[in-house]
């Protein structure tokens, strides 16, 4: 019998995801894949599997869940309120979760998008290329419970490994760079909208994400007149009302609202991990500069498996041995890289 | 950012979009000469793709190119780009090979598409006047967007140029025709929308599970069959293949 993860509850939005599917553009579908692809990469790490491995991504709620044999875990993102059988879980760090027992994942304590990633990585059939839900397209859909997802085959063995996250959870200022219509936006529009706080509105989907702030409404010359053109994620819209949205991985493709600019990857799961209360500041910067800071983000991720580490077994800070896999830990922190 | 010029009037005009994009546009406006140099324009890109171009698109007027930024910085591809714009008149371009004729049966009006009178009166035709003037029409595919194989046909007669509504219909169900500025969309998934719900097909825009999920390509035709609501009923209980009794023929 095939290895499978069982979910017993889901918060509302609970689905699979990957990198999702570049390439289809011109066919009306927006790439897709996970809110913080970050995550994914961390994630990968910790289990030293691929980061095109598909992993649960929770929006705020977790949910409750079983495997149907020993499977190696992975808790990264947005950090919730995790255990096995009652035992708390350290989040950013490998677990052994055996066939049986219940993983309870609870409410985002920061950020927004948590995610579970599973040793061999989930194995559903492929649409499209990709495992990623899209919901917007109506590929795939949230995990209800009675689902049984299947996992891939897990070669390796190593849990009670750490890393330390990406900063991502406390919002702060987001880079962007002009897109193709920040002309259209007088210069002190566009100096009024760097020095504005923006919180990031709670009704935010993979879509997209609202911003809320004080002030005047935002707005471009010639704005009703504009011809609908292609969108990519991160891209800042301008709405009718003079709100600024922020779109994510499952943005249409094409929209007609004037964009002030284009947030870079670097700094884009900064935007879709705002939780409640953050604030987030936007500032301009150069394609080139822009680009720069793109290469040493890549190499970054490229270098995570590198930096991963046991588990602290400093007993002071431990509230609860079992909690960091003392047990079924088999830590092989010097294993290759592969 | 000093190498492209979204600053400019004068087209073709190249910009960035985010920090792996750039956009080729040949209008502000829709116009079917700029619509045929941004098709003409991708696929001379996709015949001869520079390294590092990752994806190439088209919307109603322009040409996207997704790259990878630190294998093709941004100079060297822009100065490829201007080369093959001075190559040719691209709005003279010949349309994509391949196209095909879609012929879809649809009903027009009736409490399947409860907005057809109201679009008629605002194109200042009858109801039999703006079946006959839908039905007689053959747009193109001028672009897939928005959302998954959805298509952007046009352009109508000038009596369509009808604005969208100030306030958007909750929900128009899969396959619904819209009308709006001289041009009708078939909608891929329900979603809610400013176009005016005119009639109803049973088309797939967009089939996930098949081998072929996108129905529709630009540079295609489509034409409109009236049928009665009992028809639509029938195709709908017969279909497997999302087609919903349309017909196809290559243009040649």
């Amino acid at each position: 019998m095939t290895r499978a993860l069982i979910i017993h509850r889901a918060g509302p939005q609970v689905t699979v995801q990957d990198k999702g599917r570049p390439g289809l553009l011109g066919q009306g579908l927006s790439q897709g894949g996970a809110a913080d692809p970050v995550a994914l990469y961390e994630g990968a790490a910790l289990l030293r599997q691929p980061a095109s491995h598909a992993a649960l991504e929770m929006a705020g709620m977790g949910g409750s869940f079983e495997v149907t044999q020993d499977t190696r875990i992975t808790l990264t993102g947005a950090p919730m309120q995790a255990s096995i059988d009652g035992q708390t879980l350290a989040w950013n760090a490998s677990h052994l979760l055996r066939a049986g027992q219940r993983l309870e994942i609870g409410a985002a304590t920061r950020g927004i998008y948590g995610y579970l990633h599973l040793g061999g990585g989930i194995a559903t059939e492929e649409v499209l290329g990709a495992r990623a839900a899209h919901l917007a397209a109506g590929i795939g859909r949230a995990l209800r419970p009675g689902d049984r997802l299947a996992l891939g085959d897990d070669t390796r063995a190593e849990v009670g490994l750490t890393l330390d996250p990406a900063p991502r959870f406390a919002g702060g200022t987001v880079r962007i760079t002009h897109s193709m219509q920040t002309h259209l936006f007088a210069p002190e529009m566009l100096e009024r909208f760097q020095s504005t706080a923006f919180r990031r509105d709670a009704r935010g989907n993979r879509m997209g994400a609202r911003l809320e702030f004080e002030g005047d409404p935002f707005a471009a010359s010639g704005q009703l007149s504009i011809l609908s053109e292609v969108i990519v994620p991160g891209d800042i819209q301008m709405t009718g009302d003079g709100t600024p949205f922020v779109l994510l991985p499952e943005c249409q493709t094409t929209g007609g609202y004037p964009r002030i600019g284009t947030v870079i990857p670097a700094d884009l799961p900064r935007v879709v991990q705002a939780g409640p209360g953050v604030t987030l500041r936007f500032e301009v910067v150069s394609l080139d500069d822009a680009v720069a800071i793109h290469r040493r983000h890549v190499a970054e991720l490229a270098k995570l498996p590198s930096t991963i580490r046991p588990l602290l077994r400093d007993p002071a800070q431990m509230q609860d041995l079992l909690s960091y896999q003392l047990i079924s830990g088999a830590i092989s922190a010097h294993d290759d890289h592969q | 950012m000093s190498q492209t010029d979204a600053h400019t009037t004068v087209f073709p005009r190249i910009a960035p979009v985010g920090i792996a994009g750039l956009l080729v546009s040949f209008a502000d406006r829709l116009s079917e000469p700029a619509n045929r140099a941004a098709l003409a324009f991708r696929a001379a890109i996709e015949a001869e793709p520079l390294d590092g171009i990752e994806e190439v698109s088209t919307s109603l007027t322009s040409t996207f190119l997704r790259f990878d930024p630190l294998h093709l910085d941004h100079t060297r591809l822009i100065a490829h780009l201007q080369d093959l714009l001075k190559a040719q008149d691209w709005s003279r371009a010949a349309l994509p090979e391949g196209r095909r004729h879609f012929r879809i049966p649809c009903v027009f009006g009736t409490d399947l598409a409860p907005q057809f009178d109201e679009a008629a009166q605002a194109a200042g035709l009858s109801a039999q006047e703006a079946v006959a003037s839908l039905t007689a029409a053959r747009p193109r595919v001028l672009t897939i967007g928005f959302a998954p194989g959805q298509p952007y046909t046009g352009e109508l007669g000038p009596e369509w140029d009808i604005p969208r509504q100030t306030a958007l219909t909750p929900r128009v169900p899969e396959g619904a025709l819209v009308v709006a500025i001289r041009q009708l969309i078939i909608f891929s998934a329900p979603t809610q929308t400013g176009w005016r719900h005119i009639g109803q097909t049973a088309f797939r825009c967009f089939r996930p599970e098949s081998d072929d999920p996108f129905a529709l390509r630009p540079g295609d035709e489509i034409s409109l069959r009236a049928i009665t609501p009992a028809e639509l009923e029938r195709i709908r209980a017969e279909d497997q293949t999302g087609q919903g009794g349309a017909d196809v023929e290559v243009i040649r």
